[in-house]
């Protein structure tokens, strides 16, 4: 079963690159739905028994490479295959209309399928994987296809933006890599789970920590290692904008929780979680109010990203907070939720800015002024997943920003708290405003490009599945739970 | 001749170094394709570093793990390498630039 979920996209990408064009599209499709039954049946099988666990080739920790599954896997991987799937059948429709419209536009469609299912088949592995070295080459099969995607569109914004998010994830992981070869040094494995057991307090193992964070902290964007964010995910084409603002920034963020909390359980301090939410909360203000100055639409949701991502570095500090019963559940939930809520309304937004893209031939926000009578499918995805963003009942966001704000008055650590108030009006802040745009009279009727309607309803049906997550969170709640460490470790 | 360490740490020192060195180069230097030498040169350090370190046991033959990690890391810095210097090439024809200066506002139209 493990195995599959790696293997549905990576057969789909190499299918989809040999076969003709026509095809690729169909052949991602059916890849994408593939992986999403795998999947769900992973997911499931890890709720009913508990962890699962696979050697490759037979051989065992330390010597081979293990594949495992907890609830943190299943829960990423159900929101990458769902996601995935849904922004899958936009891009057939993107594609399908720029093609017919424009013959230039054939090239980067030809190249899109095959990069997205590397991308999904490498994320897919990362999240199975147990090996820090296999973690760091699945993190550059994800990034290097994740800067290919960015740079599809090929006009000079795009490639120079894409070189710089190029160099920045590169070193990053060069960084991530000392600091794996340091444990080494000292603990002579990298089986995730076999080093949680080894290591201790020692300069080493603080170094190694410090290393690691860093270089995941700069593929994550968290503020201020933020700088190549904005500009490579507003210059791509429309579905990739989705997939690298909803998708990509997680896997880097996702090999930090296995650090923090799998690897390195011992050696974290409080501080350290405390200077990790500091940057959360100055990534949450700062990205919000450059979010507010943006006259395009595009370049808004980016900046989004860089304030909501500051929200998922909240959870560090939250985890170490005295020893209240329950609150390490309530702060991992929380982050997780944020996380999840975040990637269906990120994804959203930025589908539905492509058929405003499309629509209006333009990203200017000043010359959005009646577009929410005009197309009021996706100016109702826009604002849907804007209220997500903010928090407000009975929003996934809400749920998870009602965990953290719980999580942050248990243990005493109330200036988190006020981050998320402040945080939230924010974000209230920016979406009105991107709203208001929208909701203006127009001065003249302007004439709209039709776009197919599957784009559309790929932008709502996300946009709905993040409102609606908030209601019922408890089998959610369950998967996670699966050896999560705050189990393990108290 | 005798020296006051292991040697193997004398190599690791020095794959700690290159890397910093690599690291100021990637940070400071402004055109592109020092840029990526530089992060060449941060890979180097990294790879340096993980060969001495399959030596800091005085066995017999050396740890062939971290040999097996190092050849799999070359050759993804290969693959990184040829990608960012198409990358860089095809600006370079597009735009006549060589650093990643804004040289107009990013305003993100797709």
């Amino acid at each position: 079963m493990m195995e599959w979920v790696i293997l549905t996209p990576l057969l789909g990408a190499v299918l989809a690159y040999s076969f003709r064009r026509k095809y690729a599209s169909t052949v991602a499709l059916a890849a994408a739905l593939a992986n999403l039954v795998v999947a769900t049946r992973l997911s499931l099988d890890i709720w009913r028994k508990g962890a699962h666990q696979y050697s490759l080739g037979g051989w065992g920790a330390p010597l081979g490479i293990e594949l495992y599954a907890d609830g943190l896997s299943g829960i990423l991987l159900m929101m990458l295959a769902v996601t995935g799937t849904w922004i899958t059948l936009y891009a057939r429709g993107y594609f399908r209309y720029e093609e017919a419209r424009d013959v230039a536009a054939r090239g980067p469609g030809g190249l899109f399928w095959p990069l997205w299912l590397f991308l999904w088949a490498g994320f897919n592995g990362l999240l199975l994987s147990s090996d820090l070295f296999n973690i760091y080459v699945l993190l550059e099969v994800v990034g290097l296809s994740a800067v290919a995607l960015a740079a599809l569109g090929g006009r000079p914004k795009a490639l120079l933006a894409s070189l710089r998010y190029a160099l920045a994830a590169f070193g990053g992981s060069l960084v991530f890599l000392l600091g794996v070869a340091l444990l080494y040094a000292q603990y002579h494995t990298l089986d995730v789970r076999l080093l949680g057991g080894l290591v201790e307090v020692s300069p080493v193992a603080r170094t190694a920590l410090m290393l690691m964070t860093v270089g995941m902290a700069v593929k994550t964007a968290l503020f201020p290692l933020h700088f190549w964010l904005p500009g490579a995910h507003a210059a791509a084409i429309a579905p990739v904008s989705a997939l690298l603002s909803a998708l990509v920034v997680k896997a880097s963020f996702y090999v930090s929780l296995r650090v923090w909390f799998d690897v390195m359980g011992s050696t974290v301090t409080f501080e350290a979680g405390q200077f990790l939410g500091v940057l959360g909360s100055l990534a949450i203000i700062w990205g919000s109010i450059q979010a507010m100055r943006q006259k395009g639409l595009k370049l808004l949701i980016a900046h989004s990203t860089v304030g909501q991502i500051g929200y998922l570095f909240l959870l560090f500090p939250l985890m170490h907070g005295g020893d209240t019963a329950g609150l390490p559940f309530k702060a991992w939930n929380g982050g997780m939720y944020q996380l999840l809520a975040h990637a269906l309304a990120k994804a959203s937004m930025f589908l539905a800015a492509g058929v405003v893209v499309r629509s209006l031939r333009t990203d200017q926000l000043s010359q959005m002024a009646g577009m929410a009578g005009q197309i009021p499918l996706t100016t109702f995805a826009l604002g849907l997943s804007g209220v997500t963003l903010i928090g407000l009942p009975p929003t996934g966001g809400f749920l998870a920003k009602w965990l953290l704000m719980e999580a942050s008055l248990e243990s005493g650590q109330w200036w988190w708290a006020a981050v998320l108030v402040v945080g939230g009006l924010l974000t209230a802040g920016y979406v009105f405003l991107m709203l208001a745009y929208t909701l203006r009279p127009p001065k003249k009727t302007p004439d709209l490009e039709r776009v197919p309607l599957s784009m559309e309803v790929a932008a709502l049906v996300l946009a709905l599945m993040a409102a609606l997550m908030g209601l019922r969170a408890e089998e959610p709640f369950q998967l996670l739970s699966v050896e999560a460490p705050w189990r393990v470790n108290r | 001749m005798e020296l006051p360490w292991e040697p193997f740490l004398l190599f690791a020192l020095c794959g700690v170094g290159l890397f910093s060195i690599g690291f100021f180069g990637l940070v400071v230097c402004a055109h592109v394709l020092r840029k990526i030498l530089a992060l060449n040169i941060m890979g180097g350090g990294v790879f340096l570093f993980f060969i001495s370190v399959a030596r800091r046991n005085t066995h017999e033959f050396a740890d062939p793990v971290p040999q097996a990690m190092v050849l799999t890391g070359i050759v993804v810095a290969l693959g990184v390498t040829a990608f960012a210097v198409t990358l860089a090439r095809r600006l370079y024809s597009t735009t006549r630039q060589t650093t990643l200066s804004r040289s107009e506002r990013e305003e993100g139209i797709s």
